[in-house]
């Protein structure tokens, strides 16, 4: 806070007012919901079975852990999460070097490169699932047949990699927004001494313009998290969690045990562990975000 | 020379390929929709057809799919002004009268964003149940509203912090109240950030599937649930469906694409200036 104007240390109002109802209701969405949650994994509570609700302690929790379904479900999270991560992350980066460089038209490029962030997630599983991966008359079934390969039938035999590339599609547009902009501000002086050198693109790229994304792309990393941990259109689109459980991730299971199985007693221990795992890595990011507030003037 | 020059077109190759490559499944959805539904599934894939409007007539005219874009508009609008109407006092404060606690402030807020939705699905779900909001648009606005809420604080904080405060000081100065303060001086000099944020937030609502998934079912359901719906086999009606989903992004696209150089700054939290 070094350049903190005088001005702005003179409380002459009342600032609470102002703040009061955006942390107010804030606040209210994070407790209520949460002590619901933590109240009813205690208990036997089934939607089907009204007026029975009797203290479970931690079964629940011991049903959860002893589940196959929960550890499938948390294996496939953090797949989902560290797969489209890692890919977003280099597809970004690679797509924001190029467009970062000068050639005709990459204005308009950059527009095309973009646009899948916009496009709502119901649409873009559905696009994916019916005219590229659909085994009969797919995009990729046709390619698949003309090389002799016979058809992949990618949702059932793949159904989580074929999840990785929808979202990975999705979200790489993303990594563009934030990466790009960021190359661009990077002082052209700096790079052009780097040249003059004899640095050639590939020194450049590793010693000057990755470095400067390191800030940029972690907080490409926390959104991306935060979004990814609680995926769930993409499936509940495309595979509805199948076959089996092989794509079904810890959102999906929570759904699947509260609004299919009514089983809310079952789902909010499930819930909990969900808040749990996000927090772990919460934990991490905000302290990456916290450090970037700190020289943010 | 002669190296660069090629070079360049080489660079502009591979441009050109990756970008048509990542816009390959819209372009192809939005060609799709100009076809018959025999020519939708036709193996190998036809490129040229004659273009028919008929599936856009067909969307057009079933009155659910007005009803549903009517919904999608009610609840972009409606959260991202209950958003604004909470975090633009907020954010004033916070960026013209910051206190030791506005930093910690500001990272509460951000973390509410880490309780995963699905963690309090139930309890919403229940809640939403006996307060007679499910299926309801003011019960999706208030859900909807609530996620955005962070991100709209923090954005129009980071606008706000750019106005000098001496110019709200010299009003302050002349008798201004604080809401004259507000509405009269910071609005007006921070429309175009406001204007980015507003965006920003009808975008996200806009797209939002989680809760439109699971609150809503026929009265009050969005486009994306709309879309969700032809997920199932008999939905086999690709020509319509990407009519249906042309119609459904095209406004949100055309928004993006113009404020995308504003959202960055939103979305960045002051990494990228």
């Amino acid at each position: 806070m070094t350049g903190t104007k005088p001005a702005r240390q003179k409380r002459s109002f009342r600032t609470v007012p102002l703040l009061a109802p955006s942390i107010f209701v804030l606040f209210l969405w994070m407790v209520v919901p949460l002590a619901m949650t933590l109240w009813f994994s205690a208990e036997n509570y089934n939607l089907l079975s009204p007026g029975k609700n009797s203290f479970a302690g931690l079964g629940n929790y011991r049903d959860l852990l002893t589940s196959r379904a929960l550890w499938i479900a948390m294996g496939n999270t953090l797949f989902l999460v560290g797969a489209v991560l890692v890919i977003t992350l280099v597809f970004g980066t690679l797509l924001s070097v190029l467009l970062d460089s000068e050639f005709p038209g990459r204005g308009i490029c950059r527009l095309l490169v973009v646009a899948p962030f916009f496009v709502m997630p119901t649409v873009s599983a559905l696009i994916w699932k019916n005219m590229f991966m659909n085994p009969v008359f797919g995009v990729f079934a046709w390619i698949t047949r003309s090389l002799g390969i016979g058809t992949i039938d990618f949702f059932s035999s793949m159904p989580l990699l074929a999840i990785v590339v929808i979202v990975a599609w999705e979200w790489t547009p993303f990594a563009v927004l934030i990466l790009l902009p960021a190359l661009q501000s990077l002082n052209r002086e700096q790079k052009e001494a780097a040249r003059l050198d004899g640095a050639g693109p590939i020194a450049l790229f590793y010693h000057i313009e990755l470095p400067h994304l390191r800030r940029p792309m972690a907080v490409v990393a926390m959104i991306e998290v935060i979004f990814f941990l609680s995926l769930f259109a993409e499936i509940y689109v495309t595979t509805g969690g199948g076959p089996g459980l092989a794509s079904t991730n810890l959102a999906f299971l929570i759904f699947r045990d509260a609004l299919l199985g009514w089983d809310v007693g079952r789902a909010s221990a499930g819930g909990v562990f969900a808040i749990i795992l996000a927090n772990i890595v919460a934990l991490f990011l905000m302290r990456v975000v916290g450090r970037g507030l700190e020289d943010m003037r | 020379m002669r190296p660069k020059w090629q070079a360049r077109a080489a660079l502009a190759m591979v441009g050109w390929l990756a970008a048509l490559a990542m816009f390959f499944p819209i372009l192809w959805m939005v060609l799709t929709s100009f076809k018959t539904e025999i020519a939708a599934v036709a193996t190998p894939p036809v490129v040229f057809f004659k273009p028919t409007l008929e599936n856009y007539r067909a969307v057009l005219e079933r009155a659910d799919y007005l009803a549903f874009a009517r919904n999608s508009v009610a609840v972009s609008l409606g959260s991202t002004l209950l958003a604004l109407a909470l975090a633009i006092p907020a954010a004033y404060s916070m960026a013209f009268f910051p206190s030791r606690r506005t930093k910690d402030i500001l990272l509460w807020m951000l973390s509410t964003k880490m309780l995963p939705a699905v963690g309090v699905l139930v309890p919403i779900y229940l809640l939403w149940r006996s307060l007679g909001l499910l299926d309801t648009i003011a019960g999706l606005i208030v859900m909807d509203s609530i996620s955005v809420l962070p991100l709209v604080v923090w954005m129009l904080f980071s606008f706000f912090r750019e106005v000098p405060p001496e110019i709200l000081e010299a009003s302050r100065m002349d008798g201004a109240s604080q809401r004259e303060e507000m509405t009269h001086i910071l609005l007006p000099l921070c429309t175009p950030g406001i204007a980015a944020t507003a965006l920003l937030s009808m975008i996200l609502c806009w797209n939002e599937a989680f809760w439109s998934l699971n609150l809503t079912t026929v009265r009050a359901a969005t486009l994306t649930v709309f879309t969700a719906s032809f997920s199932s086999p008999e939905g086999l009606f690709w020509a319509k469906l990407s009519a249906a989903s042309t119609l459904a992004i095209a406004p949100i696209l055309i928004f993006g694409w113009m404020s995308q150089r504003q959202l960055v700054r939103g979305l960045s939290f002051g990494a990228v200036k």
